[in-house]
């Protein structure tokens, strides 16, 4: 069934129109890769959907409801999380306490903090230290825990590789894995196409504010995303 | 669609002629004495500290992004200054006004070395106390008036009849308030003119490319402390008896709330709003204020809330944002 | 009096001010407002004792019962009509919206209850005093305020650091964008600081009009010492707001030892010399931002 369904949305930085016209519908459990290159509105199309942002056009739908004017709380409260990009941590917060207060703020549910630092075992012995001493890798499983505690029906993920050494990654993607297996519905923003290609079921490509592609992960060719992320025209699109 | 020269132009036919009508009109203020009645200078010599105090407030807050909640400082600085010279030493009070607008000036400079390190909220509360200060130092000297206040009624009497006084007066706040309003526009056509433009709309981009930030604040703090203390030096030769404390003496809190409301109502950061919400005020002040009594400061408090909330651009940046006039040339036009 | 005693007395002020201080300081670390209006709310509070003081037998202390919960609801609301709008405008327009409150306030009190100097009865403890040794003396009064500000100040430590809303107030201040996505609810977050920082207001109000003489015009002076303290000690530092409000206290009273009329003054001193010392030793500029809301 249909978790989330984008109508028309439109959204500005300013006079930067950085969401054009897209129309999108997410379906409950599965995984959904947004990939583009940088600038080509994905950041902001998650913002938008999660409500940090305010779209100047269009709707958003969860779960039958109508969530477009909903201030961010709200719409975790009803289950849509976001796992900003660059982490975004409380910096003067220990981990402890930046996931106590999402745990506290969000849904109840299956996740609680014994929970998370049970999933992501890296931030156990670091429960008590101040976020901002952390390492990127440490602060990316740190951010993906603490939206986690909110216990999402629709978990956003923007960027979890970003600024992260390879072998971070693989660790966050590793931790990350027993959610892609699960039911929670996942949009994941990846620069990595391999490993975007890898985790999702579906992939949907933007250039420049629109969405260009979409189709099923093992049904499209390298060659049609990579045409679709540079915005190339080689002869008629599939 | 090949690439046409664009021309960069400053002056167009609606500010060439609202200039030049503007110079006329100073030009023919300047004999009003001649014409119109006591009262009507009165209000004049009225509008006209006005005017300086709005256009320097919004000096300061709408170029420099320096909220002053204690430019009354210089205001009482203006005011003692001309009895201190005039009626201890014996100067002449019109050379006096001069010399205290000079102190002003430079009693500015250590003050922005020191004061400009502060931002926002903080430079607004600083200045306050530097103002209190102020006024506690002067109420402590028993040489000028103390707590009860002071008068210059003998240095001006002793040399000048009530209408000569009235007359040189008006001159005097006629004279300083177009030299501010020329200074001011000289300025904000200069370098630093753009420069400060370029610090209200981005302090820390602005200095990244290499803008002098602090020389920019510091040259408008030292014009609005000189321009405020011209004003406190003409509101002493209107008035003529000046007190130390309290809410409506020359070191008092009401003054700031005049120059709030004035640039407010006005326009912030516009160069014709502050004159225009000078002339608002003193509408207001000269026909509803004995209506209104002790409801006067309420109301001016709680326009000056409602403008800053819901019309921020005051009234002439609400007319410019429409009509996209300027009738003072502080900016640059493009032309193709 | 001497100079030693004058020291102590200036210790047990600091606590008024660190008390005064407090609203101002939460305020600001956790929404970057510094409400100009803050002294004219304390204000209110002594005003609003003095109204039922002055028409009821209720003692000054029995007055709080109904004028702190009044403080909270008053701050609340004040958050979510004029602050909140004020927000969104940008860094200059809260200053011009609470200095435009500081006039309000100043002249409805004038209207409603003329300018005259009033003062709040301060009962028995007012005037006691406990001589500890031959120079020494401590007034009851004063100490009660120095324990009364140190409990608030450790009351709302453990707030922060243990409670949910504490958690919840540290993280909208750190960043309230990433709060809200995780649930929190800024804008309650915001309110009930504003209603934190009223309360105390108009607690450090009422205690301040016991000790001293009051009318319609003493807003500012009360923000300003409140600043004073909160500059002196450390901007966003809780426990820096308590330093500071001593050090204001202890200058004040040693200025009044030199001479009674240097009383202020000795405070406004220390200020600026504290405020030189810091831009000279920090060549980058003071900057106002503190690294968390609180110590």
């Amino acid at each position: 069934m249909t978790l989330l369904r984008v109508e028309g949305l439109e959204a500005r930085h300013g006079l930067l129109h950085a969401v054009r016209d897209v129309d999108l519908e997410v379906r409950e459990g599965e995984t959904l890769a947004l990939i583009g290159a940088n600038g080509a509105g994905k950041t902001t199309l998650l913002r938008t959907i999660a409500g940090a942002h305010r779209p100047s056009a269009g709707r958003i739908v969860f779960d039958g409801r109508d969530i477009t004017r909903l201030s961010p709380h709200r719409r975790v409260k009803l289950g849509v999380a976001l796992v900003p990009e660059g982490r975004r941590l409380f910096p003067d917060l220990t981990v402890e306490e930046n996931l106590r207060v999402a745990a506290a703020a969000g849904r109840k549910g299956r996740w609680t903090v014994d929970g998370v630092l049970e999933t992501f075992p890296l931030l156990a012995p670091l429960r008590r230290q101040r976020a901002a001493s952390l390492s990127g890798g440490q602060q990316q499983a740190a951010a993906i825990a603490r939206s986690l505690l909110t216990n999402p029906r629709l978990l956003l993920l923007d960027e979890v590789s970003l600024g992260l050494a390879p072998v971070a990654v693989d660790g966050v993607y590793e931790a990350l894995q027993p959610l892609f297996e699960t039911d929670t519905t996942i949009v994941l923003v990846e620069q990595d196409l391999g490993r975007a290609l890898s985790v999702a079921s579906r992939v949907v490509c933007m250039l420049e504010g629109r969405l260009v592609l979409e189709g099923a992960a093992g049904e499209l060719t390298r060659e049609q995303v990579t045409d679709a992320y540079f915005g190339l025209r080689r002869g008629a699109a599939a | 669609m090949s690439a046409v020269a664009a021309r960069v132009e400053r002056w167009t036919p609606v500010s060439i002629s609202f200039t030049s009508a503007l110079a006329a009109l100073l030009a023919l203020l300047a004999f009003a004495p001649l014409a119109l009645s006591e009262n009507s200078l009165n209000n004049l010599i009225q509008l006209f500290f006005l005017v300086i105090l709005a256009i320097m407030w919004n000096a300061l807050a709408g170029y420099g992004g320096l909220v002053s909640v204690g430019q009354q400082a210089f205001i009482g600085i203006g005011a003692y200054g001309v009895v201190f010279f005039s009626v201890q030493h014996s100067l002449n009070p019109y050379v006096a006004m001069l010399v205290s607008t000079a102190i002003g000036a430079a009693v500015s400079i250590p003050m922005a070395a020191v004061m400009l390190w502060l931002r926002g909220g903080a430079f607004a509360i600083g200045m306050s106390v530097v103002a209190e200060a102020f006024a506690i130092l002067v109420s402590l000297d028993a040489t000028l008036g103390g707590g009860t206040g002071t008068s210059a009624v003998l240095a001006f009497n002793l040399r000048y009849s009530p209408t000569q006084r009235l007359h040189d007066t008006y001159w005097a706040a006629l004279g300083f308030a177009a030299v501010l309003l020329v200074v001011l526009f000289l300025l904000l056509r200069s370098r630093i003119g753009t420069s400060l433009q370029a610090i209200r709309d981005d302090e820390d981009a602005a200095r990244s490319l290499g803008v002098r930030v602090l020389l920019g604040k510091g040259v408008l703090f030292v014009l609005a402390g000189a321009g405020c203390t011209a004003a406190g030096t003409i509101i002493l030769a209107w008035q003529l008896s000046i007190l130390p404390l309290g809410p409506d003496s020359v070191f008092g809190v009401n003054w700031t709330a005049k120059m709030i409301f004035m640039v407010l109502v006005g326009g912030l950061g516009t160069f014709e709003g502050p004159i225009l919400g000078a002339i608002v005020l003193f509408l207001l002040q000269t026909y509803t204020s004995s209506q209104l009594g002790v409801w006067y400061y309420v109301v001016v408090g709680g326009i000056a809330i409602g403008v800053a909330l819901f019309l921020p651009r005051g009234l002439w940046g609400a007319v410019q944002e429409r009509f996209t006039i300027q009738l003072l040339p502080v900016g640059y036009r493009l032309r193709r | 009096m001497n100079w030693a005693n004058a020291v102590l007395h200036g210790v047990l002020l600091g606590g008024l001010y660190a008390l005064l201080a407090t609203g101002l300081s939460l305020m600001f670390g956790v929404m970057r407002i510094i409400n100009l209006a803050h002294g004219s709310i304390a204000l209110v509070g002594a005003y609003m004792a003095f109204l039922l003081t002055e028409h009821t037998s209720m003692s000054t202390y029995l007055s709080l019962v109904i004028v702190l919960p009044g403080a909270l609801v008053v701050g609340y609301v004040l958050q979510l009509t004029v602050l909140e709008r004020s927000l969104r405008g940008g860094e200059l327009v809260p200053l011009l919206t609470t200095f435009g409150l500081l006039i309000v306030i100043a002249n409805m009190l004038e209207r409603f209850f003329s300018p005259d100097v009033h003062s709040l009865p301060s009962g028995r403890i007012g005037t006691a005093s406990w001589r500890i040794s031959s120079h020494f003396t401590v007034p009851w009064f004063d100490a009660l305020i120095l324990a009364l500000a140190i409990g608030v100040l450790g009351g709302l430590h453990v707030l922060l650091r243990r409670t949910q809303l504490g958690r919840e107030l540290r993280a909208t201040a750190a960043d309230a964008d990433t709060a809200e996505l995780l649930g929190v609810d800024a804008r309650r977050v915001y309110a009930v600081a504003t209603a934190i920082a009223v309360a105390t207001a108009a607690l450090a109000g009422v205690f301040y009009a016991m000790r001293s003489a009051f009318d319609p015009f003493s807003g500012p002076t009360q923000l300003i010492y409140a600043f004073e303290a909160v500059v002196i000690g450390g901007l966003g530092s809780l426990w820096g707001t308590l330093l500071g409000g001593i050090v204001l206290g202890v200058a004040q009273t040693v200025g009044a030892q030199i001479d009674v009329q240097y009383f202020a003054l000795g405070g406004h001193v220390v200020f600026l010399a504290v405020l030189i010392l810091r831009a000279v030793l920090q060549a980058g500029g003071l900057r106002l931002l503190p690294r968390g809301a609180a110590a």
